[in-house]
């Protein structure tokens, strides 16, 4: 008696056109893969590549030939013969509108790539008015589902306030938080299984929170910082990147990227130090690591200043 | 950075430092190598090798544990060469070699994700173990069961389909109570135990007595419960054995982890995909470091030192002999020291001070050495001992080699930072001592180290540093480029063919011992320990960041228990044993069974709990017995009472002879 190895099934290949390029992947691959096979840049914010598709943020959309809809490239799988189109005027248009909904209510200015795609969809976030002063600290999070009052529409209503900062080891800058779920998927049944946060409130006040909206220290969370892997718009960081941000001295030229493995337990997790001047400021984990597939614990994450307490003298 | 204030953080090491007039005071490189070299070299020619012991690091790199145990070897001419692996998980080496030949968990983490059912026995990997428990819960999502064995319903308990709560050191009748519940039910694997095994017959005598109402009086988990984890278990198409230093921090561990072996041969669950047997490694590279020959009976590779031909092999590429024997263990070296038999000792990144039991017994054995060398990236409580401190660098991020993970994969570590001016790269300073020493060591790069190990271990030989980079790290055995082997390991007790088949795995005979420190009226709790999430050890490393779930040094306590004292959620009592006593923050925790209380060993500075634990060890592999003690817990009176109740505590402690048991619910 021996059991078989579960190898991977054979796939059937399934040709696709991408923009008029024919391209032949496996069945079962999304858009988004055939895209990437030939090269072709598609934006993306609430995909993750270790989760499962939310399609939140609509910013992947395609057009399918023959297809009512646009469809979220990120989620859906090709199909034989499939004819798409990824930079139709119907899909810059939505892309364009998508930016502009999230740039006017979100401060985008850590997301990586937002400003490049602004630029390339001419998406004109001021064109709703100035925006609306940032809300207190926690009165987002008192709000209640239904209780709304109707903005006066003299300036675009944002999800901004100030960053929460309840502990030493990273802050969660709402204002940057465009309600992609993946942090909510990191810490939930996708990975972590810690169940420490999820979406509380109604519409445009929904936003992602601690168990009765407690501080950090006093939730469940193990500090694992899964969500901060998958944050796509900075509105989770290591606190000492956040510090170094508003110090101005955060320079991501200046810094290496060296994946090392960890120094605690025996697991062998793979941790990427993100070193500038001689100082890790981050630790992030590859993505497809057998290991880790991106995911760390409390002390890989942030456990690493002991090697640094260096004496100046 | 650490706000708490429960340890100081500790600084890096930028200067060496010798000890002169009883003080430690800077030096030069220079002076610190020279007197390092010359008291080893002094002891060596006063007193021979085997009075010379190293400590090499469970926390360095593969190549840097070659070189260790090649200076000792070749340099000094002993084998007195072990870390402390010997602390935790060399039972686990010993027992599984002892069945298999090979002492490496059989399984990968991905088979943990594809299995049918799993065994957490001994461990709570969901804080000890994070990222592994994540491909535990991948199993879970995926539909298998999981069992968790273990005395506190820890929170990967919370997991479980059965929590399993034995009494501390029952893991053997339970283990028994098991195997004769599967044979009695008629559900062993007989063409894997007639094929693959050896001993079965005695094996069935062994667990005869082991009726599922006797194993329920011995370890408290309820018949039916035995029964059901023993069906469940044979019944599994496929089926993941997983343990931890629940099983192996007792003085009887080699025998514990036969124990648990067994029931893998009974089922025919090891040598395929999906079924395995898996001990979880506590330290980054402490596979490695046994891998590497840094232990006193095996060469690189896991050879045999009393293989002749393997020695013959590293003689001829080394250019030195080798004493054809084993070396000391760490447990024997430090009992060697009391006897004067061992008088020089080379610590590298290990801080026995704070990590072995029965704290004041290991200082005194120290301070008895004539030359005690200390190689760190921090002033510990052992390099504040040592004659010569030598600052290192750290190895996981500041220099390149590999480490050898708990599914036996070995990746590489590649250099993130510099160290800080004045420490030294570990490997540069063995050369630098061996050069000292009468050889001509050139400083090699991390990559010639591997290519010279893999040149004589078969075990790595397929594994070069560009393969490793290419393929995620690759699991042992590799034995040429060309090939991987597959992802577990001992597919060959399947084959049909004897000759193919080779030596059959052997059930392990082994009887019931409880814990050496017997409960009495005197004492009668029994205190285990092990590791919360957010700390690690000694807390010399998670000394440095500031965890918002930091709470100090708890004693957990079952709500019940602390009913009975009359004791409240963070009231300090003191807790007392045979050999010590502190005074700890209470913790009520409904994870805590009567009678059982716990507490980890990461505050040192605040509460050394190592002074209450025992060095009663397991005479196989040398583990110490850190997960079973028994204790006393006595609120603090007001008043001058307290200290003079525990002076007499102390004094006492010798008279009091061990009663039997009380029973326990």
């Amino acid at each position: 008696m021996s059991t078989p190895v579960p190898l991977a099934p054979p796939r059937r290949l399934v040709d696709v056109t991408i923009d008029g390029r024919e391209v032949r992947v496996p069945e079962g691959a999304t858009i988004l893969d055939a895209c990437a096979s030939t090269g072709t840049d598609v934006p993306t914010l609430c995909y993750g590549d270790t989760l499962t598709p939310k399609n939140a943020c609509r910013v992947c959309v395609v057009e399918v030939d023959g297809a009512r809809t646009l469809a979220p490239a990120c989620s859906r799988a090709v199909e034989p013969g499939m004819a798409v189109r990824t930079d139709s005027e119907r899909v810059r248009h939505s892309r364009r509108m998508v930016l502009e909904l999230l740039g006017s209510s979100v401060d985008l200015s850590t997301t990586p790539e937002a400003p490049e795609w602004m630029e390339r969809y001419g998406a004109r976030p001021e064109r709703f008015g100035p925006r609306a002063e940032p809300a207190a600290l926690g009165e987002r999070d008192a709000r209640h589902a239904g209780a709304h009052e109707p903005p006066d529409g003299a300036a675009a209503a944002t999800v901004e306030q100030p960053p929460k900062v309840d502990n030493d080891l990273y802050v969660r800058d709402y204002g940057k938080c465009i309600m992609c779920y993946k942090c909510v998927d990191a810490c939930g049944e996708q990975w972590q299984n810690t169940f420490a946060i999820g979406v509380a409130g109604r519409g445009f006040d929904a936003r992602i929170s601690t168990e009765h909206d407690v501080a950090l220290p006093d939730s469940a969370c193990v500090y694992c910082g899964n969500c901060i892997e998958v944050c796509p718009t900075g509105a989770l960081s290591f606190r000492s990147e956040f510090e170094m941000r508003a110090e101005g001295t955060w320079d991501e030229e200046r810094q290496t990227q060296t994946t090392t493995i960890c120094t605690y337990c025996g697991v062998g997790c793979n941790v990427t130090l993100h070193v500038q001047e001689n100082e890790i400021v981050k630790v992030t984990s590859p993505h497809d690591n057998p290991v880790t597939h991106g995911n760390l614990c409390i002390k890989g994450r942030f456990g690493f200043q002991h090697v640094q307490q260096r004496r100046h003298d | 950075m650490r706000t708490d204030g429960f340890t100081a953080p500790y600084q890096r090491l930028t200067r060496p430092l010798v000890r002169e007039d009883g003080e430690l005071r800077p030096a030069s490189w220079e002076e610190a190598l020279d007197r390092a070299a010359e008291g080893f070299a002094r002891n060596v020619r006063r007193h021979g090798p085997n009075t010379f012991g190293m400590l090499s690091c469970a926390r360095a790199t593969n190549e840097m544990n070659y070189v260790a145990q090649k200076f000792t070897r070749a340099v000094i001419g002993t084998n007195n060469v072990d870390s402390c692996n010997r602390t935790c998980h060399a039972p686990s080496v010993a027992g599984l070699s002892a069945a298999f030949g090979s002492g490496g968990g059989t399984s990968s983490y991905q088979e943990v994700e594809d299995t049918d059912l799993i065994i957490l026995w001994g461990g709570n990997p969901r804080f000890a173990h994070p990222i592994f428990f994540q491909h535990v819960l991948k199993g879970v999502h995926n539909g298998a069961r999981l069992f968790v064995v273990d005395p506190r319903r820890t929170s990967s308990a919370a997991w479980a389909d059965r929590w399993l709560g034995l009494n501390v050191g029952t893991d053997i009748p339970l283990a028994h109570a098991i195997g004769r519940e599967i044979i009695h039910a008629g559900l062993t694997n007989d063409t894997f135990i007639s094929r693959g095994t050896s001993g079965f017959d005695e094996y069935r005598a062994l667990v005869e007595p082991w009726t599922l109402a006797a194993a329920e009086a011995e370890t408290g988990v309820p018949a039916e419960a035995i029964r059901e984890l023993a069906h469940a278990y044979a019944r599994a198409e496929r089926a993941q054995l997983c343990w931890t230093l629940g099983i192996t921090e007792h003085h009887n561990a080699t025998d514990n982890v036969r124990a648990l072996i067994n029931l893998s041969l009974l089922t025919g669950h090891v040598g395929r995909y999906g079924s395995g047997l898996n001990p979880l490694r506590g330290q980054n590279n402490v596979q490695g470091g046994g891998d590497m020959g840094a232990i006193p009976n095996r060469l690189t590779g896991f050879q045999d030192i009393l293989d002749t031909e393997a020695r013959q092999r590293f003689e001829a590429a080394w250019g030195q002999p080798i004493q054809p024997r084993h070396g000391m263990t760490l447990t024997q070296m430090f009992e060697a020291m009391d006897e004067g038999e061992l008088r020089a000792l080379y610590v590298i990144g290990e801080n026995p001070v704070q990590s072995e039991p029965e704290t004041e017994k290991t200082t005194r054995r120290l301070r008895s050495l004539d030359h005690l060398v200390v190689q760190d990236i921090f002033l510990t409580r052992t390099a504040e001992m040592a004659d010569v401190v030598l600052p290192a660098s750290a190895s996981w991020c500041e220099s390149d080699g590999t480490f050898t993970n708990s599914e036996r994969r070995v990746q590489l570590v590649r250099k993130a930072l510099d160290p800080p001016p004045g420490a030294r790269d570990d490997i540069h300073i063995l050369c630098d001592l061996a050069n000292r020493l009468g050889r001509d060591w050139s400083y090699p790069t991390a990559e010639e180290v591997w290519d010279e190990l893999r040149a004589l271990s078969p075990m790595h030989r397929g594994m070069s540093y560009q393969r490793l980079a290419e393929l995620h790290g690759i699991q042992w055995p590799c034995y040429s480029e060309d090939t991987l082997e597959p992802s577990y390991l001992h597919a060959r007790l399947w084959e049909e063919d004897p000759a193919r088949r080779g030596e059959p795995a052997a059930f392990g005979l082994v009887g019931h011992s409880p814990p050496v420190d017997l409960l009495d009226d005197d004492y009668p709790f029994r205190l285990t320990t092990g590791r919360r999430l957010d700390d690690y050890n000694t807390g010399v490393q998670t000394s440095g960041f500031s965890s918002p779930l930091r709470r100090g040094e708890l004693l957990d306590i079952s709500p019940e228990d602390a009913a009975a004292l009359g004791v409240r959620d963070g009231e300090t009592v003191r807790v007392s044993s045979r050999r010590g006593s502190v005074l700890v923050p209470v913790s009520v925790s409904r994870s805590m069974r009567p009678g059982l209380v716990f507490m980890t060993f990461h505050f040192p500075d605040q509460v050394d709990t190592q002074l209450l634990t025992l060095d009663a060890t397991d005479p196989i592999a040398g583990t110490a017995e850190y997960k079973a003690a028994a204790v006393r817990i006595e609120r603090l009176a007001d008043g001058s009472a307290t200290d003079a109740a525990a002076g007499a505590e102390r004094t006492g402690a010798g008279a009091a002879a061990p009663r039997a048991l009380p029973a326990r619910t």
